[in-house]
């Protein structure tokens, strides 16, 4: 209908149904694609609980998780080893990575000279670009063969510290939280500089205008401020420590047992699915196991994402 | 607040000293990245020749153990298919937030949901798939395609989390023009909305292609491995990060240097990918 | 009787001749080929009531805006004008959580009416916003062709273009340069573009959304120039917060306050001798 011709008896507003009819087949089919978001997270659940139900029915969820013995061999499925062994490497992967990497991104936005910032930031963000597998690999054949004399001397001189002594194996949890602590770094680091970014101006010109250095304004303006994004950014890195994959399984030893210091190997909740599938595929139970290992490992990453964003959420409300 | 008190030279010190640490920081950060390069280039710069990349892997342990001539055919396939679905996938949701959800209950629902699929393992994905599609027997046991399934459910949050910065980017002002000129929404979107927002888009998805080209845990389980070079997507199919897997458990040095050779490769496509992205998002409009 | 004028005569007549248009010169403007048909139309609001979820932006309004006439809205800010102006396209409702009720109807018609479909309303009714809008990804020519493909028109265009950036006043200034990009334009330019482009779809009426705010005065005084000359083919309903914009170029002036249309009348009446009191002020600058 072209505007502004006359139709006998007065004008209409109306367009034909044809013509109407691209605007709702557009709308449906994203509207679909966006439902279709939701019935798959639980389809998700319900096909993993589904498939993991004999290892709990036979166990009971709480003695699956909680028992010290993971023994394939013998119809034993105690996660206990592979929960430890999880926490662990990630807990060590925080206490190294999260400190670097909030370092990095306080030197970067308060510290570098202009020019220098960007060519900072690109690689830092590089880090990320590296496939898991090929930290794996130079984990294995760099990192292991050449820490292997400095974890020996930290144990010999710091054995009487707990979880430190003994002797050190090649793959063991240092070295994986170390590679995880690397892979972390770069989101870690990406959402600190954010929070960062984002402390008002006028509260890091106050602490200067009183006198204060560099360091001081960093500690008195910015660190208290940043500091809920911060944890939302170590808790985005702990999630995905947890649930590194590859990396993990190749420098981590792959022994279903909970060793006694941090220089012995273990095993995560990610590496024993990554390592037992093969043999699993035709028992039930272990089949059943490894998939509730997965179900585990999935519930941990959501609680943790959930604190993380609750941490994010928290510190861009105080704005 | 009471004013500091004159500068001391221990404050001062404890200033040079704390920047010194924060310097340090920031270079131990990078450390990593330097010896990553380092090693790749010079353990795997010898492994790469013409007949590298053009033999398979011949599966042997002693003698020669081939090219990864499958892998890469596997790899560009398998996370080509992926991307054919998660990028059309992953902007239409985006595009559904941005365009017609906004801030209603559901849309706010189906961002949460995709934040949590952002945080998922990627070994989770490869199980699912592997519970829905390779135990159910749908079309065979493994195969590059369920490879390829289990990859797009892993770029899909990604895609839509950058598309909907990108697509919230275009100005308002827009879309009130062509609305205001008597344009259906669907020309809004598909005319003035999306060709402006093309540059982020694009860039967006590229990235999330490189992740995808990287991981190892979705295909685990899905397209599994073998080391002829198939372009069957129906069938088996090798791949760049399962083959380096593979290789760096074994002991033969010959393997370990064809692993070698293959992450230089690997590191190399994804490092191409992203360096484009980076370009066309210097020269897109908005993002 | 004293032949004398009295002060307040004397009064009015200064106000007055303060705000008579000065001389301009005759715009360098070919006036649009009149498209067969089209007559421009009468907008009537009666009782109009808008809504930003539970807030009353606009409460209860009632006016004519008479066919090819210039009418202007005028008010300080927040009072609803553009709120107003914007039920008439309906586009408030396109904002999350408004709505609007009452009736609005173009020619006899309401425009709120069932089976009313809203595209169809902005094709005859057209707008030009505050900040110049052309589409970043087109060149001059597809900016101006662009409603014109957007609302389905295959085929060719080239002569619609051209009588469209003519009937805007532009087309000496752009038609060496019709593919260069729409937004390498000045912001003068750019306004008139988009004027372009709103009248290449041919409306019955064109709303305009303080259409000069963003632009110099020089670019200002030419688009006051040519809003004169489509009131010939157009009525155009235009707000300002100008208010010598609005005694230059309007033929009835409304002023608008907290939501309420205080006072509607012929130009020159509200800005020499207003009925309401607070009128009164605001033209007078008391506040606003």
């Amino acid at each position: 209908m072209v505007a502004g011709t006359l139709t006998s008896g007065g004008r209409s507003f109306e367009r034909s149904p044809l013509s109407r009819l691209p605007d709702r087949a557009l709308r449906w089919t994203l509207t679909g694609l966006a439902a279709a978001i939701l019935v798959l997270i639980a389809y998700f659940f319900i096909r993993l609980y589904d498939e993991a139900q004999p290892v709990f029915t036979k166990y009971g969820v709480f003695d699956f998780v909680f028992s010290n013995a993971w023994v394939p061999s013998q119809g034993q499925f105690g996660a206990l080893p592979l929960v430890v062994g999880t926490l662990v490497t990630s807990a060590l992967a925080l206490l190294i990575g999260v400190p670097v990497a909030v370092a990095s991104a306080l030197y970067v936005t308060e510290l570098a000279p202009r020019r220098v910032r960007q060519p900072l930031i690109i690689l830092v963000e590089l880090l990320a670009a590296v496939p898991s597998v090929v930290y794996g690999l130079w984990g294995v054949f760099v990192l292991i063969p050449k820490l292997k004399p400095v974890e020996q001397w930290i144990s010999d001189t710091f054995g009487f510290l707990p979880f430190v002594g003994g002797d050190v194996a090649g793959p063991n949890y240092f070295i994986a939280g170390l590679i995880l602590a690397i892979m972390i770094l770069p989101i870690v680091s990406a959402i600190s500089r954010e929070v960062i970014a984002t402390v008002p101006v006028e509260h890091k010109e106050a602490a200067l205008a009183l006198g204060a250095t560099r360091w001081e304004m960093i500690r008195m303006a910015i660190l208290p401020y940043a500091r809920a994004g911060i944890s939302g950014a170590a808790m985005l890195g702990l999630g995905r420590a947890i649930g590194e994959t590859i990396a993990a399984t190749l420098v981590i030893g792959n022994a279903p047992e909970i060793a006694h210091s941090i220089f012995g190997q273990g095993y995560t909740l990610a590496a024993v699915i990554a390592n037992e599938f093969g043999e699993a595929a035709s028992d039930e139970t272990h089949r059943a196991a490894l998939i509730a290992a997965g179900l585990v490992l999935f519930v941990l990453t959501l609680f943790v994402n959930f604190l993380a964003r609750y941490f994010v959420l928290r510190s861009e409300r105080t704005r | 607040m009471t004013a500091l008190a004159p500068i001391s030279s221990r404050r001062r010190a404890k200033d040079r000293a704390m920047r010194a640490v924060l310097l340090v920081g920031t270079l131990v950060a990078l450390v990593p990245l330097v010896l990553v390069v380092y090693y790749l280039l010079q353990k795997g710069l010898g492994s790469l020749s013409w007949s590298f990349f053009t033999t398979d892997p011949t599966g042997r342990f002693l003698g020669d153990p081939g090219g990864i001539k499958s892998a890469i055919v596997g790899t560009i396939l398998i996370v080509g298919l992926a991307s054919v679905i998660a990028v059309p996938v992953g902007i239409g949701v985006a595009l559904y937030l941005v365009e017609y959800g906004k801030k209603s209950a559901f849309a706010n629902a189906v961002r949460y949901f995709v934040d949590v699929m952002t945080g998922v393992p990627s070994i989770v994905f490869g199980l699912f798939i592997y519970i829905v599609l390779v135990l159910s027997g749908v079309g065979g046991s493994f195969a590059g395609w369920k490879g390829s399934i289990a990859l797009s459910l892993l770029m899909l949050p990604v895609v839509t989390r950058s598309a909907e910065v990108v697509l919230n980017l275009v100005p308002d002002g827009l879309r009130e023009a062509a609305l205001a000129l008597g344009a259906p929404r669907w020309r809004v979107v598909t005319r003035i909305v999306l060709p402006t927002a093309f540059g982020g888009l694009m860039t967006g998805s590229l990235l999330a292609v490189a992740r995808g080209a990287g991981e190892t845990a979705p295909l685990l389980f899905t397209a599994f491995a073998v080391n002829a070079t198939t372009w069957d997507l129906g069938s088996q199919m090798n791949s760049l990060p399962i083959q380096i897997f593979n290789d760096v458990r074994q002991a033969q040095t010959n393997i370990v240097e064809r692993a070698w050779g293959s992450a230089l490769t690997l590191v190399g496509m994804v490092l191409i990918l992203t360096l484009i992205a980076r370009l066309i998002q210097r020269r897109s409009r908005i993002a | 009787m004293s032949t004398e004028p009295s002060q307040r005569q004397r009064d009015e007549a200064d106000t007055a001749r303060r705000f008579e248009p000065a001389e301009r010169p005759v715009p360098a403007v070919e006036p649009a080929a009149q498209p067969a048909g089209t007559v421009a139309r009468t907008i009537e609001i009666d009782g109009l009531r808008a809504f930003y979820g539970d807030n009353e932006a606009v409460k209860g309004v009632s006016l004519t805006y008479e066919a090819n006439r210039v009418t202007a809205m005028i008010g300080p800010s927040g009072c609803g004008k553009s709120t107003l102006v914007r039920c008439i396209n309906r586009m408030h409702e396109e904002i999350p959580g408004a709505k609007a009720e009452g009736k609005i109807t173009l020619d006899g018609v309401d425009i709120y009416g069932n089976g009313v479909d809203v595209v169809s309303v902005r094709r005859q009714i057209g707008m030009v916003f505050q900040k110049p809008n052309p589409f970043p990804t087109m060149s001059v020519f597809d900016n101006v062709a662009a409603g014109l493909r957007l609302t389905g028109k295959r085929g060719d265009v080239k002569d619609r273009v051209e009588r469209s950036l003519r009937g805007a006043g532009l087309w000496d200034e752009v038609k060496d340069r019709l593919g260069e990009p729409g937004i390498g334009l000045s912001g003068g330019q750019q306004q008139r573009l988009c004027i372009a482009r709103t009248i290449a779809v041919e409306p019955e009426v064109i709303l305009m959304d303080e259409p000069c705010s963003a632009l110099d005065p020089v670019a200002t005084l030419k688009i006051e120039e040519l809003i004169e000359e489509l009131k010939q083919h157009y009525t155009i309903v235009i707000v300002t917060h100008n208010m010598q914009q609005a005694a230059r170029i309007a033929d009835k002036t409304a002023f608008m306050l907290l939501g309420e249309l205080v006072e509607f009348a012929p130009t020159s009446k509200i800005f020499t001798n207003p009925d309401d009191s607070r009128t009164e002020e605001y033209v007078t600058g008391k506040f606003g």
